[in-house]
């Protein structure tokens, strides 16, 4: 297997002019501030972080669809800001995107084929009308989208049957990267279950790596083999799925996992759960010190004023918090005493 | 125990000169004072429109409630005179919304919406009911009531708006207390926190909740008695624990295998497959079986009854015919009378 990173993020700062109020002085909103990490091939990497924290964001510079502020985005090796026009569209053919709201981002004029084959005629691809046709049969296979739907439009499906056609579209260039803003959390659970099975085969059979962007970590444990915490614009965790939820060492990402309802009333009876106090600060005022000081229960002193970096807390684990190692700590699996 | 609400084979259609959606049809369960229920089921599944029928807020037409009961301690709401209804409607049965931003006035202060359900239903100067208004925000947990009572919504983050709401809701003490998707909008870490509220708020107040919501997680943590909802109709209802544990509908069971959980990885979701139907279009038998692991020959043509099983659960499939002591049928209300 190829070790080199399919994309990798370095520094990358994005800065935003707010003003307060009608002709109020400017202020700056750091959404994205100071993030770095790599998505190998094949791999499948989850940023998760609630409202604000800056992830859609980070979705949109990967595509290079916003420009940072600071900082690169490579994919393949190659700093996709240095490119532009030609050069920068041949390589976004190499990197897609499923959209969260089947509703919006599928074109109501366009029936299902144009929409899924809009992109050869952008890109050139697929003249021939029998390879074409055999290409687009495979697709429709795949993405278990029945033919008779080619000539209809959005309108007419429902949301799971929808994003369908949107992944089916994000897939018809034949991509290495595929980033997923929230693709599942317009649905129903059990449309939910079909899309998360369908991009669970996907990318097995196409190889693909994913770059997945979610406030929900269920789907996440589901789908992704390492994840990236955010909060209020950078990572504050990033482990592998396993270690993150069983053993996390940033005080933020125990208290997510603990918020998140469990689907099993004989476990939701027993767990103690830790409830933050507050709400996520402004993103125009951030607290000083450690972002998430004033809603962290392991508060100490040097937290109000120091700024914690990423730092491993064992071989491929990083955290962002000082007060490590929380040797008194309780892991997530010790909450729920089964 | 006396239920507190009843509702009996309740009938919700809307009617257009087009056609009929059989929104809610046939809708039966018992609310104890205290207690927890939540309506669970899929976008479409009636569980909001069978709320509306009890506060007699749908607009009608389209909105028809073509038969059944509900019984508020023993009184027919149906059947209440609309001025009766005011006096019951937001004093003894209150209710919040998903979007507290959108079920509140932007233009006037929080205070002054808190006050007026107050005014409206006690009879008391404006002074007090401000007075009132301020002390009930501190009880939901707002920092500085003294001050927020004067802020506009637009103010207040979306967690305290869903406070403010629950302030609004319980400033007449009710005796139910309906909540759809109360927590839909919110952050994990802000859902945790309303969730919590609720269940502290429920025992003081001794109120009895009935809670609209698609995510199971919630339902494990919040619910004593569950009722599922397909299609418009209910398919089973049963005690949590008894619904998770073994749960008697294939819908149910579907439901709850295709959720992940962040305490599990499971390699596949165990997703239904199809849609659900069309409430427009009618149909005969089971809606379910067209998506039914288990369908027998009769569910597509006999629509299956209430089964009533041990332990005082129901379902409505007919594979648990041989094991119930009694059938019903889901139009049937407390008279006999269809």
């Amino acid at each position: 297997m190829n070790d080199r990173p399919i994309l990798e993020v370095k520094a990358l700062r994005k800065r935003f002019l707010a003003s307060k109020g009608l002709f109020g002085a400017k202020t700056e909103i750091k959404a994205v501030d100071g993030v770095s990490f790599s998505v190998m091939p094949r791999e499948s990497f989850a940023v998760v972080g609630e409202s604000g924290c800056g992830k859609t964001t980070l979705g949109k510079l990967v595509l290079a669809l916003e420009e940072p502020t600071s900082g690169q985005v490579f994919f393949d090796g190659v700093d996709m800001s240095a490119l532009t026009g030609r050069a920068l569209r041949k390589l976004r053919r190499r990197i897609q995107v499923i959209f969260q709201d089947p509703y919006s981002s599928l074109n109501p004029r366009m029936t299902v084929e144009s929409i899924i084959t809009e992109p050869w005629i952008i890109h050139d691809m697929h003249k021939d009308p029998a390879a074409r046709a055999k290409k687009l049969a495979k697709l429709l296979d795949d993405c278990g989208i029945a033919k008779t739907f080619l000539t209809r439009h959005p309108h007419e499906f429902s949301g799971g049957q929808r994003q369908r056609v949107g992944i089916a579209r994000a897939l018809a260039l034949d991509p290495e990267l595929v980033v997923a803003d929230e693709p599942v959390s317009a649905l129903d659970v059990s449309i939910q279950a079909q899309i998360l099975n369908l991009l669970k085969d996907l990318q097995q059979e196409r190889k693909l790596a994913y770059f997945f962007i979610s406030h929900d970590f269920s789907v996440v444990r589901h789908l992704c083999t390492r994840i990236a915490v955010m909060y209020l614009g950078r990572i504050v965790e990033t482990a592998d799925s396993e270690t993150l939820f069983n053993d996390p060492q940033h005080p933020y990402t125990e208290a997510l996992l603990s918020a998140v309802p469990v689907p099993d009333p004989s476990i939701e009876k027993r767990r103690k759960r830790i409830i933050l106090t507050g709400d996520v600060p402004s993103p125009l005022k951030p607290p000083m010190g450690c972002h998430f000081h004033p809603r962290c229960r392991y508060l100490k002193d040097s937290c109000r004023t120091q700024d914690p970096s990423l730092a491993e807390a064992r071989p491929e684990h990083l955290a962002a918090c000082p007060v490590l190692p929380f040797k008194d700590r309780r892991s997530n699996a010790a909450l729920i005493a089964i | 125990m006396e239920p507190v609400l009843s509702v009996r084979g309740l009938r919700t259609h809307f009617v257009t000169p087009e056609r009929t959606v059989q929104a809610v049809d046939g809708l039966t369960y018992d609310l104890h004072p205290g207690k927890t229920l939540a309506v669970v089921g899929e976008s479409g599944s009636g569980k909001s429109v069978h709320a509306l029928s009890i506060l007699r807020l749908l607009p009608q037409p389209p909105a028809k409630v073509m038969a059944g009961e509900i019984l508020f301690r023993g009184r027919d709401l149906l059947k209440m005179p609309p001025e009766e209804m005011r006096g019951i409607r937001g004093d003894r049965i209150a209710m919040i919304f998903q979007e507290p931003m959108t079920s509140l006035n932007p233009v006037l202060r929080v205070g002054e919406q808190i006050a007026e359900a107050i005014i409206l239903h006690q009879k008391v100067s404006k002074e007090k009911a401000w007075a009132k208004a301020a002390d009930l925000l501190g009880k939901v947990g707002i920092p500085h009531p003294e001050e927020r009572v004067h802020d506009y919504p637009h103010q207040f983050s979306g967690g305290m708006r869903q406070r403010a709401m629950i302030a609004i809701a319980l400033s007449c003490e009710p005796d139910v207390l309906i909540a759809d998707e109360p927590t839909t909008a919110l952050d994990v870490t802000i859902q945790a926190q309303i969730l919590e509220l609720m269940k502290d708020l429920q025992r003081e107040y001794r109120m009895a909740i009935i809670l609209i919501t698609h995510n199971i997680g919630v339902v494990a943590e919040m619910a004593d008695e569950v009722v599922v909802m397909y299609a418009g109709r209910p398919v089973e209802n049963a005690a949590v624990g008894d619904l998770f544990k073994d749960p008697r509908h294939p819908y149910t069971k579907g439901l709850l295998a295709s959720v992940p959980s962040i305490y599990e990885r499971k390699e596949r979701l165990a997703a239904i497959p199809g849609q659900p139907p069309d409430l427009g279009d009618g149909f005969t038998g089971c809606p379910f079986a067209p998506r039914c692991p288990v369908v027998m020959e009769r569910c597509s043509t006999q629509d299956p009854p209430q089964f009533h099983l041990k332990g005082g659960r129901m379902t409505n499939c007919w594979n648990a015919e041989d094991e119930s002591e009694e059938r019903s049928h889901r139009f049937e209300t407390s008279r006999g009378d269809r």
